[in-house]
């Protein structure tokens, strides 16, 4: 489980997470919703550690992880799992060279060991036979999976998601949610997913922290959404005329 | 004010840079991979440059000592020292601010934008010292063997030029380049060398590693490092020369 305690974060004078609090559950997806701006990144990269929070803390499993030196969150880190918004994979390594890059550095795995263990995670993300392409090579939904195999690589504990949809096609994107679900289950690991994108809410959304104006608004699940009347969070779920009549 | 908080940046990612690599196997692959991006693919641009620079400056010399009380052997003679002195040191070093040093802080500044650096760190790997430490080593090393080659192919050139031209004999040209040999001269070639190579290399790497916002950014620090990796050769260049020659 992921504890977020009393969190806030300000850049200059413009205070973005105001004593933010929420649980990210263990086997679950946890899901943070807001609109642009609302401060859901910063909340992510607070709790990966990329941004030092101003006040509160982030536990992993009761360990504290924000109040730690750079070189004392390495062992956490290497139990987490990052999918980017654009993937971030490494532009001159190829496909097998991108997910072997993590067991490289901190594994003492034989070549053979390694390649096997490409071999499977690239099976996971039904990308077989994909080891010699270049991210160039790919098209946005290959990316994402080939950045889906390189974060769960390590067999993290803590898979992390900024945007997995972004500029991908609905069917696309569901596949990739379908995906990301899928493996926390089997894998049991705490996945955090920072989106957007409604049909993933209704979709894998077994919790959800919906964040306003950079504080924590509303908490619940798929279900709960759909029921809710808190202002703000239907304002932002149900947009458009459509899910407004689905509602 | 900006200077002093550029410049106490700069002292920070070095620290950064200069810690003990995370993986000796891997720094050792990069460090190959960045003595053929730095060094070996800049051979080409040296040798041409340093062959007609050589010659130019034979040409040069020979029109300019056009006197009969002076012997011809100096158009030999200036041609090395300026080749070894100022040329190859320092003209090839600018020249390599502009190659190498635009294609360091592209390449890192385009990982920063897209997140690449973002991804090195939440793996535990420390970015600036996977990223900088290689070039700076491979420059450092690299950069001196393409100062000699400089040099080499620069009075090469002269010869060439003097022997096309028929302006001065070899054999005087020859007698020039063998007069009043100081093995210092080179030891001081490769000492500015080295210092230019860390100064192209991990300026380059902090303009690249610093770089906020998209690709407008990253051509622009592509840009400064270029424009602060040449001024800072040119003072370093007159700091070492006081020190070291004077």
């Amino acid at each position: 489980m992921i504890e977020v305690k009393n969190i806030s974060k300000s850049f200059g004078d413009q205070k973005i997470l105001n004593n933010v609090s929420t649980n990210f559950d263990k086997g679950k997806t946890n899901l943070i919703i807001g609109q642009s701006g609302s401060g859901k990144t910063v909340l992510m990269k607070c709790c990966i550690g990329l941004l030092d929070v101003d006040e509160g803390e982030v536990n992993f499993d009761g360990r504290c992880f924000s109040g730690l030196k750079e070189k004392n969150k390495k062992t956490t880190r290497k139990e987490m799992g990052v999918l980017f918004q654009g993937g971030a994979l490494f532009d001159s390594y190829t496909v097998e060279e991108n997910i072997m890059f993590p067991l490289n550095m901190f594994t003492k795995m034989s070549f053979a060991e390694k390649l096997d263990r490409v071999n499977e995670v690239l099976s996971h993300v039904n990308l077989s036979n994909s080891n010699a392409k270049f991210p160039a090579e790919l098209s946005g939904g290959m990316i994402k999976r080939v950045a889906i195999a390189r974060a769960i690589a390590m067999n993290p504990r803590y898979l992390f998601c900024d945007e997995p949809n972004s500029g991908l096609d609905p069917k696309t994107a569901e596949v990739i949610d379908e995906l990301i679900s899928e493996l926390t289950h089997k894998f049991d690991m705490t996945t955090v997913i920072n989106t957007h994108d409604m049909n993933s809410v209704l979709q894998i959304g077994q919790k959800i922290a919906f964040i306003y104006k950079g504080e924590l608004w509303w908490e619940g699940d798929n279900k709960e959404i759909l029921k809710t009347d808190n202002e703000e969070l239907n304002d932002f779920v149900f947009s458009t005329e459509l899910t407004r009549r689905i509602k | 004010m900006g200077l002093f908080k550029e410049t106490g940046s700069y002292v920070l990612l070095m620290i950064e840079t200069f810690k003990r690599p995370d993986k000796g196997k891997v720094f050792r692959r990069q460090l190959l991979i960045d003595f053929h991006a730095l060094g070996v693919d800049s051979i080409g641009i040296v040798v041409f440059i340093s062959l007609f620079v050589g010659g130019i400056i034979a040409m040069q010399m020979a029109y300019n000592i056009d006197n009969p009380l002076v012997p011809l052997y100096l158009v030999g003679y200036t041609t090395k020292q300026m080749m070894i002195l100022e040329i190859s040191p320092t003209i090839m070093s600018l020249i390599l601010a502009g190659k190498v040093g635009s294609s360091v802080a592209s390449e890192i500044g385009t990982m920063r934008v897209t997140e690449q650096i973002d991804a090195l760190k939440v793996m535990g790997i420390n970015p600036a010292n996977y990223l900088i430490l290689p070039k700076i080593t491979a420059a450092m090393l690299f950069f001196p063997v393409l100062v000699i080659f400089s040099i080499s192919v620069g009075l090469g050139g002269g010869l060439l030029a003097v022997f096309i031209t028929g302006s001065v004999t070899t054999t005087d040209f020859i007698d020039g380049l063998q007069a009043w040999w100081m093995p210092f001269d080179i030891f001081y070639a490769i000492i500015k060398t080295v210092v230019f190579a860390f100064i192209i290399a991990s300026v380059s790497g902090y303009k690249g590693y610093t770089v906020t916002g998209g690709s407008v950014e990253v051509g622009r620090a592509s840009t400064q490092a270029v424009v602060a990796s040449s001024i800072l050769i040119i003072i370093f260049d007159l700091l070492l020369t006081q020190m070291l020659l004077t």
